[in-house]
């Protein structure tokens, strides 16, 4: 059913997915680097955060730019340039392509990749690459040992990710994003369908393991090893000035946002509601209004989810590196495998 | 690959999509994309050519590192093309996300000082040529012997991860078996040989 019937060229449909695709990256991470990061922070810390730049500082982020934009851009003597110019690139590639198979709406997504999740695992571990070449053509020890810290730590806390959604895999019976929606869409829990079926209320283990494993893979706070400023200046990025550190920057917090969507479209019902509000309201689970509304919907639940992200950060002292590695291998690791198990065994039992 | 644009099930369609109609229905590949579909393989080959070579010829470590990692992503790329998304998406996964970090956190830990090592050189770097020659014609001749006059189907769709699960677990399930348990014997010789006590 479309509302506006208009046929659109291969190429038409092309440029359009790139502009949105730059749009649902940058506007999330310039948001909740505004609200959270800037604003969230300084009031649970009885300060007003960023006041100068526009109403309440709301153009910081503006002359955050500015600034970045005019700074000289910085190579060490010694440095590897070409590595060392080319690697943030990689990092930010990392979350663009990781953007592609969120769906925003049954019909409003990138690429509908029939292995959605997988792929999405699979790309966010290409940011390690891009950590690994700054860390290295730096050739500084800080960034060195940044770089290395942020390997170990984030091959440690891919697996528990993987394990976790696994848990979430086997009870959709498909890796797609959009058929995961769907499976929460019509999806009962305990025989009552007014909640759909999130699968947060049964897979809350692998919520939790997932959302530990994401704070770990974005080296935000307790896992910030590999940037610790109090033993390694800023680790990998110590070098880096002006406009590249700029990019690992925007990187890092566009990556969070787009975690946030993946965790919600997986755990929390993606682009769609419960269905006792489109009862409400009328219209079907899965309408076409959807397209226009999922955006919006996915908004709200990434800003949930990100704050929780963000608050986390700012409450919780840095692991030392071995707390860090025994978390990982030694609790999450096993409590996956369990939770694989558990839902392996209920789904064969129940359906 | 065009195909996937327009699978039959969903179609990939963007935000807003239904609201201008933005999908379009199964439509064939025109001409031009088929010839962009043969270029891109093109390309992609390409790079995937001369980023092997400058893998072997470099005289940095890190670099050949960052070579072969280019090499491994074009195979991906070319994976796609050929509408195995699976296989893609797994190549992505164990070798640029697993192998290719285990192996650049290794050189980085052991010995990856920046600029040119002129001793990163082997003796026998022509016997190594001749192997790789005389497998290349090899795998060729062959390939070229039994598909060269086959085409791809016009309705070509991309592979479905079902299908490919559907095959490992009927068709190929004693390979896959196999490499489990040789998979695993790996796994716990590495945990003894790296025991002290």
């Amino acid at each position: 059913m479309s509302l506006l019937a208009i046929e659109l060229a291969y190429w038409q449909i092309t440029v359009i997915k790139l502009v949105f695709s730059i749009v649902a990256v940058l506007i999330p991470a310039g948001a909740t680097v505004y609200l959270y990061l800037f604003k969230m922070v300084s009031f649970m810390q009885s300060r007003l955060g960023p006041m100068e730049a526009g109403p309440f500082g709301s153009l910081q982020l503006l002359a955050e730019l500015g600034k970045s934009a005019q700074k000289e851009d910085i190579f060490p003597e010694k440095a590897d340039r070409y590595v060392y110019a080319f690697a943030p690139y990689v990092v930010i590639v990392s979350s663009f392509l990781l953007v592609l198979v969120v769906p925003f709406g049954p019909n409003a997504m990138f690429a509908n990749y029939d292995t959605g999740i997988f792929f999405a695992l699979g790309v966010s571990s290409l940011s390690v690459i891009g950590i690994l070449m700054a860390g290295w053509a730096s050739a500084s020890k800080y960034s060195m040992l940044g770089g290395l810290r942020a390997a170990g730590q984030l091959i440690a806390y891919e697996l528990p990710m993987i394990l976790a959604v696994v848990g979430v895999v086997i009870q959709a019976g498909t890796m797609n994003m959009q058929g995961i929606v769907t499976a929460q869409i019509e999806g009962e829990i305990f025989g009552m369908g007014a909640l759909g079926n999130p699968f947060i209320l049964t897979q809350f283990m692998g919520f939790l393991i997932f959302m530990v494993a994401v704070q770990a893979e974005l080296t935000q706070t307790p896992f910030d090893m590999p940037i610790a400023e109090s033993e390694l200046v800023t680790g990998y990025m110590t070098e880096y000035s002006g406009f590249r550190f700029l990019m690992f920057f925007i990187g890092e917090f566009a990556t969070a946002n787009i975690f946030a969507f993946i965790a919600s479209t997986l755990f929390l019902g993606g682009w769609s509601v419960p269905p006792f509000v489109t009862d409400m309201i009328g219209i079907e689970a899965d309408s076409a209004w959807f397209d226009l509304l999922g955006p919006g919907v996915m908004a709200v639940k990434m800003l949930a989810i990100t704050f929780v992200i963000y608050w986390v950060r700012f409450t919780y002292p840095r692991f030392r590196e071995d707390q860090l590695q025994r978390l990982a291998w030694k609790l999450l690791i096993p409590l996956a495998l369990v939770n694989i198990v558990a839902t392996a065994v209920l789904k064969v039992v129940f359906v | 690959m065009y195909s996937r644009q327009t699978s039959p099930k969903e179609g990939a369609k963007v935000i807003l999509g239904n609201l201008l109609s933005l999908a379009a229905e199964n439509t064939p590949l025109s001409e031009t994309g088929e010839w962009i579909a043969n270029g891109f393989f093109y390309v992609v080959a390409a790079v995937a050519v001369a980023a092997a070579l400058k893998m072997v010829t470099t005289k940095n470590v890190v670099h050949a590192a960052l070579y072969l990692l280019v090499v491994l992503s074009s195979v991906a790329a070319t994976y796609i093309v050929l509408g195995a998304e699976f296989a893609a998406a797994t190549q992505v996964m164990v070798y640029l996300g697993a192998v290719m970090v285990l192996m650049l956190f290794g050189v980085m830990l052991t010995r990856a000082q920046i600029g040119k090592e002129d001793n990163l050189d082997y003796d026998h770097k022509w016997l190594g040529a001749l192997v790789a020659t005389a497998m290349a014609a090899v795998m060729g001749y062959s390939l070229w012997e039994y598909f060269g006059s086959k085409t791809m189907p016009d309705d070509m769709a991309p592979q479905r991860t079902s299908e490919v699960s559907g095959e490992i677990f009927s068709t190929f399930i004693v390979p896959f078996e196999a490499l489990s348990v040789l998979l695993l014997a790996a796994l716990i010789g590495a945990v003894v040989v790296a025991r002290k006590d």
